[in-house]
C-alpha cells in the first residue's frame, strides 16, 4: 500500500510551499507541492513527506454515519 | 583505574580538547584523563584506591552478574544519554533476577577526536545515574581507537548483585494460567531515538524512559517473593521479549491489546513511520509473570512505585505447543504477535 | 489522532459485523480481492477476518510495490551502488528485498556500498546538494501515490541545476495490473480462481480518482468499492460489495469519500504527466510483462534519468526455485500452498518478495495469522 495518514496543518510557509502538520502530538514538515489552497486547520493526507490531498470533514462524518446505519441492520440478531 | 595521586602541571582542557591516541596509551595523559574526568564524576572509595581491580566483601547467598555493551546514535537524546543508559541498562539486567545490584564496572572505547566536553557530559551523567541508583562504578578501563573506527564512544558496563534468599526468578518458569504484567507504556525510548535522528526529523515531546528499576523490583520481590519471570523489554520491544519468555518456558501467551499502555505520541510516531509500537525498544520498563493469585497484589505494589504507575495486567500464559504469543486486538479480532524480523525499518508502504 | 481512531472503533466493528452477517446470502460465497497490501495489512493486523461470516473470503492481490518489483530491477539498483560508486537513496522498504544470489541493498551496504535510507524525495535532493562531488541516485518505487513526489523532485532538481542527481524510475500503474489479473486464464477460465469483486485502492485512488475503475467494473462485470485503509473502512466496503453482488450490480462505489473523488488530484496528475510517460511494457513479479503498466522519465527530463546516465542493462533474473510468489501475487495460490512458506522462507530469512514487505501476503500470514493454520510448521530460529 502506500502508507499515508491524515494530519492537521498547523502552519504554512508560502515561500517554500512547506507546511508543519500535526499527527496527534507529533509534528512533521511536509511539502505542499501536490495540493492547492491549503489553510491552517485543514486536514491533509500525508505520504513520504508530501500532502497528497485534503481530507473532507463532511465526508468523514457521512462515512461514520454509514457505519452506524450498517450496524443497525444487524441489530436484533440472536 | 590507574589514577595517579600526583597532580598534573596543566589541567585537562575539557572545554576545547579532544580524545587522542595518548589518552589510551597507558601513559601520563591517560592517567590525567582518568583522574580529572572519570574519577571526578564517578568518585567512590573503591575507585579512588586506584587499583586495577575493585575488592569488596561478599555476602552469603546467590550472586548474579550481567554485562551489556552500549552503542547508540545519537549519544545524547531527550531523557538521557549513553552514560545514563549504560548504568540503567546493566542495573536492570542484574535486577531482573530479583537481585539487589551492588557494583558496576565500566569499559570505555573512545574514538580519536571525540570532544572531551562530550565525554565529560557522558561521564557526569553516568556519575549522576550511579549515585541516584546507589550502585557505584568501582572499576573501569579506557581504550582509544583511531578516528573512523568507532562512533564517538562505546561503553560496556558489568554489574554484580545478590539475590535475596527464597527468590527464584527465571525466564523458563512461566506456567499456563500465570498472569502477564507490564510496568508502564511501551515504545518511549525507541521513538525518542528515532525522532532524534536527522533524516527522520519529526518533533515530539516524548522522552526516553531510561531508568534503573531495581527499586521497583525490590518492592515487588518483597511483596511476592515467588515471582516467576522478570525481564526488561529492551531491543525488539515488548513483542520480542514475550516471545523469548514463551519459548524459554515452552508456553504460549494471550494478550489483550486494549490493556497495553501506549502514549498517544508513540502511537502517532509509529503510524507515521509504519512501525508497530510493540516492537519498539524500552529502557525503563519490565515484564513480570506470576501466579494468577499474586497478580493483584503485585499490580498494587507496582502502581505505588514511581516507575510502575501505569502498570497493567496485559494477558495470561496459556498452554500452546506452538508457543504463539497471540493478541485479542482492540478491534475485536485476533492476531499473532511474532518475533521481530530483521531490523525495524521505517517504511512507506 | 483524528480521522484515524474513529475508524478503528471496536463497538462499531461489532455492529458492522452483525450487519454483514445479516446481509450475506447463505447460499453463496463472496471471494473478494483486496488489491492493496494496505488492506492486507489491516485485515491481518486488526483480525478483520475473525469478524466476517465464513462465506466472505479475502484474496490478497499484488498491491505491494515492493513485492511486484522484479528481481532484475533490484539487481540493477544493487549494481548502481556497487559498481558505479553512486550514493543510492532508497525508501526503507527496499533495503531487505533479496535480489539475485540473495544479495540485498542492506548486504551490499554492509560490504561498503553507499546506500542511504530516505523518508522523502526531499531527503534525496538534500543529499545531492550536500555531496556535489558524488552522483546521487534515487531508487524510485511505488504506485500512483508515490509517483507525484518523485515528479516534484525531478522538477526541483532541474530548476536547481542539480547535475549530480538522477532517478532510477520503477513507478508502476494500478489499473494495468488489475486488468492483467482479470484477463489472466486462471480468472477467466472458470474454476481455478474466482474473484467476485474488488476492494479498490485507497491512496492510489486519492491521486487517480475513482474513474479509472469504471472500465473494469463494466468490462469484467465485477463490482469495485474504493476502500479506506482503516479496519472499519474495510468492513464497510466489504458490506457494499456484498450488497452489489446480492443485487447483481457491478458498479464502482466509493467508500473512502473523505479523500477520494471521481477526478482525483488534478494537480498531481498534471505534474506526473509533465515528467513521466508510459513504458511500452514492464515486468511485474507474478504478472510477467504487463503492457503499459509502468512509467518512464520523459525525454525532456532525460538528463535526470539514471537509466540514461548509467549503464542499466535489462536483467532477466528468475525467482528462487519453488517460490510461489508469482501465483500468490495473482491470488491463484495462498501463502500456505507454498512449500517454502515457514520452512526455509520466513520474515527473518525471506526467499521471495511476499515475505519481505510487511504488506506482502506471506509476511502478513506468517506474522499475524499463522495461528489459523495449525498445520504450519513452526520454525524456531535462534534469536536468543
Amino acid at each position: 500500500m502506500c502508507l499515508a495518514l491524515p494530519a492537521r496543518v498547523v502552519s504554512v510557509e508560502d515561500d517554500t510551499d512547506m507546511a508543519t502538520v500535526a499527527l496527534g502530538e507529533v509534528k512533521k514538515e511536509v511539502s505542499l507541492a501536490l495540493v492547492e489552497d491549503v489553510q491552517v486547520g485543514d486536514f491533509v493526507l500525508i505520504h513520504v513527506g508530501y500532502a497528497l490531498n485534503k481530507v473532507s470533514p463532511e465526508e468523514a462524518e457521512l462515512t461514520l454515519k454509514l457505519f452506524a446505519e450498517a450496524g443497525l441492520t444487524g441489530k436484533g440478531l440472536p | 583505574m590507574n589514577a595517579v595521586v600526583k597532580r598534573f602541571p596543566v589541567r585537562l582542557d575539557v572545554r576545547r580538547g579532544a580524545v587522542d591516541m595518548t589518552h589510551g596509551s597507558g601513559g601520563r595523559a591517560m592517567a590525567q584523563l582518568i583522574e580529572e574526568l572519570f574519577v571526578k564524576y564517578l568518585d567512590n572509595e573503591m575507585l579512588r584506591q586506584a587499583n586495577d581491580q575493585a575488592a569488596f566483601n561478599v555476602t552469603t547467598g546467590r550472586m548474579v552478574m550481567s554485562t551489556d555493551g552500549h552503542v547508540i546514535s545519537p549519544l545524547f537524546f531527550p531523557g538521557g544519554d549513553i552514560g545514563s543508559l549504560a548504568v540503567h541498562g546493566t542495573i536492570n539486567d542484574v535486577a531482573m533476577s530479583g537481585a539487589v545490584p551492588l557494583y558496576l564496572s565500566a569499559g570505555f572505547i573512545l574514538e580519536e577526536g571525540f570532544p572531551l566536553a562530550d565525554l565529560e557530559r557522558v561521564v557526569a551523567s553516568m556519575g549522576r545515574a550511579a549515585t541516584g541508583a546507589g550502585v557505584p562504578v568501582v572499576t573501569g578501563d579506557t581504550k582509544v581507537v583511531e578516528k573512523g573506527k568507532g562512533d564517538g564512544v562505546f561503553i560496556t558496563t558489568t554489574g554484580v548483585g545478590v539475590v535475596p534468599d527464597g527468590v527464584e526468578i527465571s525466564g523458563d518458569l512461566a506456567r499456563p494460567g500465570d498472569a502477564v504484567l507490564l510496568s508502564g507504556s511501551v515504545g518511549d525510548h525507541g521513538v525518542t531515538i528515532m525522532s532524534s535522528r536527522e533524516n527522520l526529523a519529526f518533533e515530539t515531546s516524548i522522552e526516553s524512559d531510561s531508568a534503573a528499576l531495581h527499586g521497583l523490583v525490590a518492592d515487588m520481590v518483597a511483596a511476592v517473593p515467588a515471582i516467576h519471570c522478570l525481564r526488561d523489554p529492551t531491543r525488539g520491544g515488548l513483542a520480542t521479549t514475550l516471545n523469548e519468555l514463551a519459548r524459554q518456558s515452552g508456553v504460549g501467551m494471550v494478550l489483550r491489546e486494549n490493556t497495553i499502555p501506549i502514549k498517544p505520541e508513540v502511537t502517532a510516531a509509529c503510524e507515521l513511520l509504519g512501525l508497530d509500537p510493540l516492537y519498539v525498544a524500552n529502557e525503563g520498563k519490565l515484564i513480570c509473570i506470576c501466579a494468577p493469585e499474586d497478580a493483584g497484589r503485585l499490580l498494587t505494589v507496582m502502581q505505588e512505585n514511581p516507575f510502575g504507575r501505569q502498570a497493567a495486567i496485559i494477558g495470561e500464559v496459556v498452554d500452546d505447543p506452538h508457543g504463539f504469543v497471540q493478541m485479542e486486538t482492540s478491534f475485536g479480532g485476533n492476531r499473532i504477535v511474532d518475533w521481530l524480523a530483521g531490523e525495524q525499518l521505517p517504511r512507506i508502504c | 489522532m483524528k480521522y484515524v481512531e474513529e475508524f478503528r472503533r471496536h463497538d462499531l466493528a461489532r455492529e458492522l459485523a452483525a450487519g454483514i452477517a445479516n446481509e450475506v446470502d447463505p447460499g453463496r460465497r463472496y471471494n473478494l480481492m483486496e488489491f492493496c497490501g494496505g488492506h492486507t495489512h489491516a485485515i491481518f493486523r486488526y483480525g478483520v477476518q475473525d469478524l466476517m461470516p465464513s462465506s466472505v473470503k479475502f484474496i490478497h492481490g499484488p498491491g505491494c510495490p515492493v513485492c511486484v518489483l522484479p528481481i532484475g530491477r533490484i539487481d540493477n539498483a544493487i549494481a548502481l551502488a556497487e559498481h558505479h560508486g553512486v550514493i543510492l537513496c532508497t525508501y526503507g522498504d527496499m533495503l531487505r528485498v533479496p535480489g539475485s544470489g540473495r544479495k540485498s541493498l542492506l548486504k551490499v551496504k554492509a560490504a561498503g556500498a553507499d546506500i542511504r535510507m530516505v523518508y522523502s524525495t526531499q531527503d534525496a535532493l538534500r543529499i545531492a546538494r550536500d555531496n556535489p562531488g558524488r552522483q546521487v541516485v534515487f531508487f524510485a518505487i511505488g504506485f500512483e501515490t508515490t509517483t507525484p513526489p518523485t515528479a516534484v523532485a525531478l522538477k526541483q532538481a532541474r530548476a536547481e541545476g542539480l547535475g549530480n542527481f538522477s532517478v532510477f524510475c520503477n513507478h508502476v500503474l494500478t489499473p494495468a495490473a488489475i486488468q492483467n489479473i482479470l484477463e489472466s486464464p486462471e480468472v477467466r477460465e472458470m474454476g481455478t480462481v474466482s474473484i467476485d469483486g474488488f476492494l479498490g485502492p485507497s491512496h492510489v485512488s486519492s491521486i487517480i480518482g475513482s474513474r479509472p475503475y469504471e472500465f473494469f467494473a463494466e468490462e469484467f462485470q465485477r463490482p469495485v468499492v474504493i476502500a479506506g485503509f482503516e479496519p472499519l473502512d474495510v468492513m464497510q466496503s466489504t458490506l457494499m460489495l456484498i450488497r452489489q453482488l446480492n443485487e447483481g450490480r457491478h458498479e464502482v462505489e466509493n467508500e473512502y469519500t473523505r479523500v477520494v473523488t471521481r477526478e482525483g488530484n488534478l494537480k498531481a496528475q498534471s505534474l506526473v504527466a509533465e515528467v513521466f510517460e508510459l513504458r511500452r511494457t514492464f515486468e511485474w513479479r507474478g504478472l510477467g510483462l504487463v503492457p503499459y503498466s509502468a512509467l518512464q522519465i520523459k525525454e525532456s527530463f532525460a538528463g535526470l534519468d539514471a537509466e540514461k546516465r548509467f549503464d542499466v542493462p535489462t536483467v532477466t533474473a528468475s525467482d528462487v526455485k519453488g517460490c510461489e510468489c508469482p501465483s500468490i501475487l495473482r491470488g491463484v495460490k495462498r501463502p500456505t500452498d507454498c512449500k517454502l512458506f515457514g520452512t526455509v522462507c520466513t520474515p527473518d530469512n525471506p526467499m521471495g518478495s511476499c515475505m519481505v514487505s510487511s504488506e506482502g501476503a506471506c509476511a502478513a500470514y506468517w506474522s499475524f495469522g499463522r495461528f489459523r493454520q495449525p498445520e504450519i510448521p513452526t520454525v524456531r530460529e535462534s534469536v536468543a
